[in-house]
């Protein structure tokens, strides 16, 4: 049985509408510059890519931001970039401003990995936020589909950003994009890696591969299959079953919090706006 | 006195294929009269504008902020800067009893022609139009003299739905025009290619049934996350292509049609003239009862005769 495909792309294509995309949202917000968190990964690294692209290496400040266990290849590839882009960098250790947090509120150093993981990924979130409001540029997020859907990202953390270039981009497709933006080897081949704790890897966490992944999601949610479709299709039932819940059980990662409507109007229900407008834009 | 009909007369449109702003009437205003300027110098006799091309797409509660009664003097005004140069351009439309519409005005010489008022909004998957915008209820033609004689307005959606340009083919438009403002879905994928692929096969499938000529606007630019595809197209009567913009960038897209291929094509492909307008009515008027599960019409015999 031939299983179902894997999202296809046509990177030319993706490339032009995100760095259209790009420069559009900085022209409407009144920026000039971007700034990426750079981690050594391919999907900080695409949207490295694409930013210089679309903005020019000058207005591109990838920051680096390794914690004492990250992977001294994760420095290594993500200096490959910066040197093959020409763009602007800065290294900011968070070291020094994780652990004391951690030991100041628990006392200890025992906090479980998925809770320093998360403190990780809020802690990287100011330095970029920080960074953004000296060099004068909006955060592009590195969060793809895949990882949006699974929830697998950290709310306020890495999933925060002023745009999200390569969000509507599953893992495979942005391989294929990252490929064709000439994206260093050492970068595609490795295994992707949250790098929050030494030898994690997506796949090892999530327990199965993006490729698998993918094909689940597009079938699921772009072409909109049911389950049993899905199944019936050649699709592993266990898998397809945990994938569709899980992409259920964090919808609530991918929207903006209820709001308990008391008033004639509430923001984000019946008062209703397009994030620009005239008069909104910076400076005007 | 109308051009004997042995004897072709060109008729030269130019589509804008432009990027409004978001919510900016006036910013558009001042870009419609640039390019208004540039199709004049290419000697366009019609000017085809986007959909919203004066507010934007993305709108939602801004809808009554952008809003011009179709007698604004802004608009006449537009139209005064190109004499005798026919426009049709796209803005939210407010009526005399606060009925906002997504609209296309015909303009000559500071005077509104005509207008179309959408009338299929999009309410799903990505579109939302029905929940801000009210849906238009007439499908005519506009008279605007020879050589067209009449045109068909249309807007986006409308053009998914068969029955709109082909009642204009059928109330004598001798060109259909198609204001569009087309989100690019799956673009660099052949879903995305597809998408396009599918409103290629409307316009020659509406240009070789109704026999009539067929410009098509579509916007470009970005709004949210969207991306407007551009790929204007202006086909003659026998489906052929006469003009294509490019994909997703600004553009003037100029054609020139020839009143003698319509001639000759509904010469040639009787169609029109063949079509049994009384048959359709009939079974419409019975498959319109037996949706609302009424009892067929008194005149019918549903049996068949």
């Amino acid at each position: 049985m031939t299983l179902p495909p894997l999202p296809a792309i046509e990177p030319e294509g993706a490339i032009g509408v995100i760095t259209g995309f790009i420069r559009s949202q900085l022209e409407q917000t009144g920026f000039e510059r971007l700034v990426v968190g750079l981690s050594g990964g391919v999907d900080s690294a695409t949207v490295a890519y694409l930013a210089a692209l679309a903005v020019g290496a000058d207005n591109l400040l990838a920051v680096r931001m390794p914690y004492r266990s990250s992977a001294s290849a994760s420095e290594t590839d993500a200096l490959r970039v910066v040197t093959a882009l020409g763009c602007r960098t800065e290294l900011v250790e968070i070291t020094p401003m994780v652990d004391p947090m951690l030991s100041l509120i628990d006392g200890s150093d025992e906090a479980t990995l998925v809770r320093r993981g998360n403190v990780m990924a809020r802690q990287r979130m100011i330095v970029l936020y920080d960074r953004s409001a000296s060099f004068d540029a909006l955060v592009a997020g590195t969060s793809n589909k895949t990882e949006a859907l699974l929830g697998y990202g950290t709310l306020h953390g890495d999933m925060a950003a002023a745009i999200a270039p390569i969000g509507d981009l599953y893992k495979s497709q942005l391989r294929a994009v990252a490929t064709a933006l000439g994206v260093p080897s050492e970068i595609l081949d490795k295994p992707p890696s949250a790098d929050l704790w030494e030898g994690q890897t997506d796949e090892g966490e999530l327990g199965a591969s993006y490729d698998d992944l993918d094909r689940i999601l597009f079938a699921l949610v772009d072409r909109r299959w049911t389950v049993q479709r899905c199944v019936a299709a050649g699709l592993d039932a266990a898998l397809v079953a945990w994938v569709a819940q899980r992409v259920a059980r964090y919808e609530f990662k991918r929207q903006l919090p209820p709001v308990a409507k008391v008033s004639l109007r509430t923001p984000g229900i019946d008062h209703l706006y397009p994030r620009r407008r005239p008069g909104s834009r910076r400076g005007s | 006195m109308p051009p004997g009909y042995a004897s072709s007369v060109e008729y030269r449109i130019a589509l804008a294929q432009v990027a409004p702003r978001l919510g900016d009437v006036d910013a558009n205003l001042t870009l419609a009269s640039e390019w208004l300027r540039r199709a004049a110098a290419e000697e366009a006799q019609l000017v085809a504008f986007p959909e919203l091309a004066l507010s934007g797409y993305l709108l939602s509660d801004l809808v009554p902020e952008v809003a011009l009664r179709s007698d604004d003097a802004r608009l006449l005004a537009l139209s005064r800067e190109a004499p005798g140069v026919t426009i049709a351009i796209g803005f939210v439309e407010e009526t005399d009893a606060h009925r906002f519409c997504n609209s296309a005005a015909l303009l000559r010489d500071g005077a509104l022609v005509g207008i179309h008022r959408k009338v299929y909004l999009p309410t799903y998957g990505l579109f939302d139009e029905g929940r801000f915008t009210r849906p238009g209820d007439r499908i005519r033609t506009i008279p605007v003299g020879e050589p067209l004689g009449r045109i068909g307005l249309s807007i986006c959606e409308d053009f998914w739905h068969a029955s709109l340009p082909m009642l204009q083919a059928l109330d004598g438009a001798s060109l259909l025009v198609n204001l569009a403002a087309g989100p690019a879905r799956a673009p660099g994928s052949a879903a995305g290619l597809a998408a396009i692929a599918g409103w290629h096969k409307m316009q020659d499938t509406y240009a070789l049934l109704g026999t009539v000529a067929v410009a098509f606007c579509n916007r470009v630019g970005n709004e949210e996350g969207l991306t407007f595809w551009g790929g204007s197209r202006i086909l003659a009567a026998d489906g052929s292509v006469i003009a294509e913009g490019p994909l997703y960038d600004e553009a003037l897209v100029v054609g020139t049609l020839e009143t003698d291929d319509l001639r000759m094509q509904r010469y040639g492909l009787p169609l029109l003239a063949d079509e049994r307008v009384e048959l359709v009515r009939r079974e419409l008027d019975r498959i319109i009862a037996a949706r609302a599960e009424l009892p067929p019409p008194d005149s019918l015999d549903p049996e068949g005769g």
